[in-house]
């Protein structure tokens, strides 16, 4: 059963817990000088967005199918049948071509390092393989962030819209989007996802497969256009071999 | 020999000069120092000229060896050498560049033992990496002509057809998917520049850029080595090149309308100006210039479409790789001068290569030799380049 996270904007008041939780949990500093700091960085893999008094929470979706483990040529982030997208800093040579790919704009870059990483939330995959919630839904007082299975969380989710169409806007976030991710995200009436820098209007196809469209042709390619050519040269020369036995150009071979 | 400073000499020392402390900055500062790339915009113009750019003017070498072995035009024999060392060296360059871009370049063999065959960059650099052999390959002839080393020379001779369409198959593949790298960004890249057809008009224009870019090294080369122009090869070129643009011109409008921008794209504004930019440079000037029987048939007339049509693809993959994205990125990306400079160094180090390899190995045919017909291997002594007085090495820029 896949695991995510569901988070309700109704329900958060911008305590920051889970971003102090998740600093903790990664190994991340964290002061009161981060703690204001509203962009997710390579220091910060979260963060609570505030606009007037609507909140939103940021952090990587978790794609079902996601953009940074198809495009990696190394295959250093994956899909966890959990629900975790995992990172492998062994393996990263640094392209950054999964910061340019992610719809989300979610992974950052560690641009002062000499040996830099990419970083992103990884949704304690250590935690959830045993079993418990990530860091941020554990630190969470309010229960705005909830961890679960997808399916339960997606009911739940749709059950709170119903029952309270008045607080949020008409949308989970995350359900559909890019092909549909572990993150779940409602923003409370009024405040619509795109103000706080999540797309609108993403595709609901996965985004792998508009490369895969075009890569999956390869095989049936090259042995076709292998065969074309050859035979273009066998054409080209036979036509020369077949004017010289006709003696037309005799002397030119 | 006495060395005399020049303009062009003087020019690359200063090139070289910047480039080399750009280089410590990179690699004892980090990225971030050196680049303005960031957060909001990871890929700058290493990525957008010294991959995108750098790939495609290294097109001209499947376009050509395609020709002259495939389709057996034998009259553009004389220009397939110079046209392999160009396209060699490029991709060698692009693999250098590709070593200030990456995070970690020291882990870029883990290519080969972590490999990912969804990934399009995966698939580029796999191609890179096999096409950079082929070219070695290709190219190998000219340094064993210059040692006298027969044997391995026949060896090369019997794999040449094989070699060429390998290369041209390999080139079909990376040449395209460097458009298809851009088909995951749906939703970022304008809609100016994102189509379904990408890797088609990749392929398209590096067909382009490899003509151009064989008339230029061609009408470069006569200049700077003092060598007569082969004017009928280049105005062969140039009729292909004709044609070849006419196709890619008339492909864009039927691509900006069936996604309803013919329009959108009259309408001032940011990406329209440098779409105008792209498209009066790539296309509406070199179709005019050689739709003159007059241009097509003169040097400096088919140097000048030339010149033109290789700044319309340059800003064309640029304008894909930065000016497209910059909208979604909501910033707007200013190389640091240590980033230009690197990008700089490594122009420089190209032609200097290109000059010195004229220079020590046998690029082009002797002059007075009738050589269309001979194929690469087949001459037996290695005949030295001609002149032994060379003219300034660096003049190749000018």
């Amino acid at each position: 059963m896949s695991k995510a996270i569901l988070y309700d904007a109704t329900i958060c008041i911008n305590c920051k817990e889970c971003e102090k939780a998740c600093a903790q949990k990664n190994n991340l500093p964290y002061d009161d000088k981060i703690a204001s700091e509203s962009v997710q960085s390579d220091h910060k893999y979260t963060v609570v967005l505030a606009k007037n008094d609507k909140y939103m929470r940021r952090l990587c979706q978790h794609c079902e199918k996601p953009a940074c483990a198809s495009v990696c040529p190394v295959g250093a982030f994956r899909k966890t049948a959990d629900g975790p997208v995992v990172y492998d800093v062994y393996k990263c040579i640094g392209c950054r071509y999964c910061m340019v790919s992610c719809a989300f704009a979610v992974p950052k870059y560690q641009w002062g390092s000499l040996n830099p990483r990419v970083q992103k939330c990884i949704m304690c995959p250590d935690n959830v393989a045993a079993g418990k919630p990530t860091a941020c839904a554990s630190a969470c007082p309010t229960g705005a962030t909830k961890f679960g299975d997808r399916d339960d969380l997606v009911r739940e989710a749709q059950d709170r819209i119903r029952a309270n169409p008045a607080n949020y806007v008409n949308h989970i976030y995350g359900l559909k989007e890019v092909g549909g991710s572990s993150v779940l995200l409602l923003s409370g009436a009024g405040a619509d996802f795109a103000g706080f820098g999540l797309p609108a209007g993403l595709p609901e196809d996965p985004l792998p497969e508009y490369t895969f469209r075009v890569l999956s042709k390869i095989p049936d390619f090259v042995p076709l256009w292998g065969l074309v050519l050859g035979g273009v040269y066998w054409i080209t020369h036979r036509r020369v071999e077949v004017e010289a036995a006709e003696g037309k150009h005799g002397g030119a071979r | 020999m006495k060395f005399k400073l020049t303009f062009w000499k003087a020019v690359f020392a200063v090139i070289m000069i910047a480039g080399i402390y750009s280089t410590y900055v990179r690699f004892f500062k980090g990225l971030g120092a050196v680049s303005g790339m960031s957060d909001k915009f990871p890929w700058g113009i290493w990525i957008g000229f010294d991959v995108l750019c750098g790939v495609m003017l290294a097109g001209g070498a499947f376009v050509v060896t395609g020709a002259v072995y495939l389709l057996n035009i034998e009259r553009l024999h004389s220009i397939c050498r110079p046209a392999v060392l160009t396209a060699f060296l490029g991709y060698v360059l692009v693999i250098c560049g590709l070593m200030f871009d990456l995070g970690r370049p020291w882990f870029i063999w883990h290519q080969l033992i972590y490999m990912n065959p969804h990934s399009v960059m995966f698939e580029v650099g796999f191609c890179v990496m096999f096409y950079t052999t082929v070219l070695a390959l290709e190219f190998s002839p000219a340094v064993l002509e210059r040692f006298n080393l027969t044997a391995p020379i026949r060896w090369i001779r019997a794999a040449l057809i094989p070699l060429v369409i390998l290369g041209v198959i390999l080139s079909t593949l990376h040449q395209s998917s460097l458009g298809t790298l851009y088909l995951i960004m749906p939703e970022k890249l304008h809609p100016f520049w994102y189509t379904p057809a990408l890797p088609f008009f990749f392929f398209l224009s590096a067909i382009a850029v490899g003509l151009a870019m064989t008339i230029f090294e061609s009408s470069v080369s006569s200049r700077a080595f003092g060598r007569q122009l082969e004017l009928p090869v280049i105005q062969e070129l140039g009729g292909a090149l004709w044609i070849v643009l006419w196709v890619v011109a008339l492909l864009r409008v039927e691509d900006f309308y069936h996604r309803d921008q013919l329009l959108a794209i009259f309408r001032p504004g940011y990406e329209a100006y440098f779409l105008w930019l792209e498209l009066l440079l790539s296309l509406v000037i070199p179709l005019t210039l050689l739709s003159f029987k007059k241009v097509r048939l003169s040097a400096d007339g088919l140097y000048l479409s030339a010149v033109v049509c290789l700044l319309g693809f340059v800003t064309n993959r640029l304008n894909i790789s930065i000016t497209g994205l910059e909208t979604w990125a909501g910033h707007h990306y200013v190389p640091k001068w240590t980033e230009v400079s690197i990008t700089a160094m490594i122009i420089a180090m190209g032609f200097f290569l290109f000059a010195m390899a004229v220079k020590f190995l046998p690029i082009f045919p002797e002059e007075e030799e009738h050589s269309a017909g001979i194929p690469v291997g087949t001459r037996q002594s290695a005949p030295l380049p001609q002149r032994k007085e060379a003219p300034e090495l660096i003049n190749a820029g000018d």
